[in-house]
């Protein structure tokens, strides 16, 4: 049987090898049903057993794990929850149907959220749904999950998780899911790699033997062929070497070993991934992708809404900088109403500032937004997707434009330094040209422009590799120019945080680097290790 | 901070309102909506809370009720109390959520 490679997102990092254990839902019917009142006191009693049974759990569980209980206690104990239950039992309808189907609707109103911290809390109702069926007199959870097995499945609850002993290692690989679900905090407490969203898994009934999920790269590959598992075992073994040293290093800056200063910056899709990180443990922020606030709205963001968010990022990081990446739709991220639908291929077509110079009522909103948040720290604006200096020099006028109109209504604002991203090789071979105040490096797109090859196409996944010559290249000229013109060069895409290529990215002179908060440490460790 | 005009009537019926801006970084979430049922628990007074003055309005004492609301980060929280205690229970609800919930 061929390999099977399935890339999701990742939402606990680490990688892990092992046996692969499918889930399945094990919650059977019951056969007896009594009348109404003793159907009711069935229910109150099911619930009842179940709110005791977590709270005997809060007992033996840290502190953010006994949130998460405590939560699930606080549901089961309001009468809220039951009530349409109640209601269906006194006109005749089973306890466990009852029970289902009130949970069914109260955990579809979940998934249907557009906050995914909300859409997220689906998995604790359905936690709360089969527990209490359990004591209903069903079968109870599935088997309990052997330590060191992959989990695969649909979805995992907090109960499922924490019935099964993480210390001996596995990771949970899940076709639906959520970074920020509980278990996904669970995940990250335990050190379990745990990777969501890979989509249906492509087996029937033929579940795979072995699986090797990569809790950074948010990837999973079932039935590796033997030189795939040697590789990363490989990795693995290197990654552990590491890890001892970085818990250690959390707040120290980091360093190579011969001495160089590296600037350490994070990569912030929501500022909600800010809520848990202690701003010591980096430099600053390298890139807020903006693309989260016009998701989650409804209709565009208005000039408020974005600047108490920019504003937040900024009071978040206590003086270090924060450069803002200036929306970046298009390509693999359409926005209703406001991206082209049905472009041939989207990634060559009108995204990033090419869509922000066709739609400027929508750019001057932003630029207005950013303006106003200069104010309270360092902030610098990123445009991404440029490719040719008249693109910066449009957006670099309208910047200006809106920095006189509001200073001239007497609205307190700040001219930030505007920088580009390099991802298009033309901006790359040319990079001196710009009149930019800083580039930074989106390795992601600089590869695939480079290499002509999408890397979420399998078939030609090998050639989208940023450790090629050539865009190496187009990085050390780069940083080359940045050095020439006096302005910072940093790099922003997923290399940064791929230690395989530390040594290669910091041979090319780059000194500042920006990864997913889950990253940092070992970066740092990485890093550590060079040059000596 | 919140919009202290709040309605100053001498009788227990007539309702107090008020209302504050979500500041903690994930919204009225599993945690803080725990904390702001417990909180309003203690009080005697009928508290309720909506993301808009004329409702439609929301029992604050029942997690599962607030937690439907799905309140995000930035709204605006109106509250909407009667009751004898209805001062006391306005105004610890109203530090809860200025404060963040303790998490901001």
């Amino acid at each position: 049987m061929a390999e099977i490679h399935l890339t999701g997102r990742a939402a606990s990092p680490g990688l892990a090898i092992g046996p692969v254990s499918v889930l399945t839902s094990g919650v059977a019917r019951r056969t007896r049903v009594g009348d109404p009142a003793q159907e009711t006191a069935a229910l109150q009693a099911a619930i009842e057993a179940a709110t005791a049974e977590i709270a005997g759990l809060i007992e033996t569980v840290e502190g953010q794990v006994a949130d998460i209980m405590e939560f699930q206690v606080a549901l089961l104990e309001d009468d809220a929850l039951a009530e349409t239950a109640y209601d269906a039992i006194a006109t005749g309808v089973a306890a466990d149907q009852a029970w289902r189907v009130a949970l069914d609707a109260e955990i579809s109103g979940y998934r249907a959220a557009d906050d995914e911290y909300f859409r997220a809390r689906a998995a604790d109702l359905i936690d709360i749904r089969d527990r209490v069926l359990g004591h209903l007199g069903g079968e109870g959870m599935a088997a309990a999950i052997a330590g060191d097995s992959i989990v695969a499945g649909e979805d995992i609850t907090p109960s499922a998780f924490l019935a099964a002993d993480w210390t001996r290692g596995g990771a949970i690989a899940l076709a639906a899911g959520s970074p920020s679900s509980h278990v996904a905090m669970l995940a990250r407490a335990r050190g379990a790699p745990m990777v969501v969203g890979l989509g249906p898994l492509p087996w029937n009934g033929r579940p795979p033997a072995l699986a090797l999920v990569d809790g950074d790269a948010g990837t999973v590959i079932f039935d590796p062929e033997p030189e795939t598992r040697r590789l990363f075992e490989h990795r693995m073994a290197a990654a552990n070497a590491a890890r001892a040293v970085t818990d250690a290093s959390r707040f120290e800056p980091a360093c190579t070993a011969d001495g160089r200063r590296i600037t350490l910056l994070l990569n912030i899709a929501a500022p909600e991934e800010l809520a848990a990180i202690d701003p010591a443990v980096c430099d600053g922020i390298g890139l807020v992708r903006t693309e989260f606030l016009f998701e989650a709205s409804h209709g565009l963001p208005d000039e408020d809404t974005q600047y108490a968010v920019y504003r937040r990022i900024l009071e978040w990081a206590d003086g270090r900088p924060v450069t803002i990446r200036t929306l970046d739709a298009g390509g693999d991220k359409p926005i209703r109403g406001l991206t082209v639908e049905g472009e041939s291929n989207p990634f060559l077509g009108l995204r990033g500032i090419r869509l922000s110079l066709a739609r400027p009522e929508v750019f001057r909103v932003q630029l207005r937004a950013l303006l106003r948040a200069a104010v309270h720290g360092p902030l610098k604006i990123m445009l991404p997707m440029i490719a040719i200096p008249a693109e910066f020099d449009r957006a670099a006028g309208m910047l200006d434009t809106e920095f006189v109109a509001l200073k001239a209504d007497g609205i307190a604002c700040a001219r930030p330094p505007l920088g580009i991203m390099v991802e298009v090789p033309a901006a790359a071979l040319r990079a001196e040209d710009f009149a930019a105040a800083f580039y930074s490096i989106g390795s992601n797109d600089l590869t695939q422009y480079t290499m002509a090859a999408g890397r979420d196409i399998g078939a030609v996944a090998d050639l989208n590799d940023t450790a090629n010559p050539a865009v190496l290249d187009l990085i050390a000229r780069t940083v080359e120019a940045g050095r020439r013109r006096g302005v910072e060069v940093s790099l922003c895409g997923d290399a940064a945080a791929d230690t395989r290529l530390t040594v290669a990215l910091l041979a090319t002179g780059l000194t500042m680097l920006s990864v997913a908060p889950v990253a940092v440490a070992r970066l740092k460790a990485a890093i550590a290790m060079v040059g000596s | 901070m919140p919009d202290a005009n709040a309605n100053r009537a001498a009788d227990s019926v007539v309702p107090l309102t008020a209302s504050a801006v979500l500041v903690n970084a994930v919204g009225l979430h599993a945690r803080p909506s725990v904390k702001l049922t417990q909180c309003a628990k203690r009080f005697a007074a009928t508290i309720e809370l909506a993301l808009a003055p004329d409702g439609p309005w929301t029992d604050a004492k029942s997690p599962v009720k607030v937690m439907r609301v799905k309140a995000p980060q930035g709204a605006v929280l109106h509250f909407r109390v009667t009751g004898a205690d209805r001062e006391a229970a306005l105004a610890a609800v109203l530090a809860l959520v200025n404060d963040g919930f303790g998490e901001a």
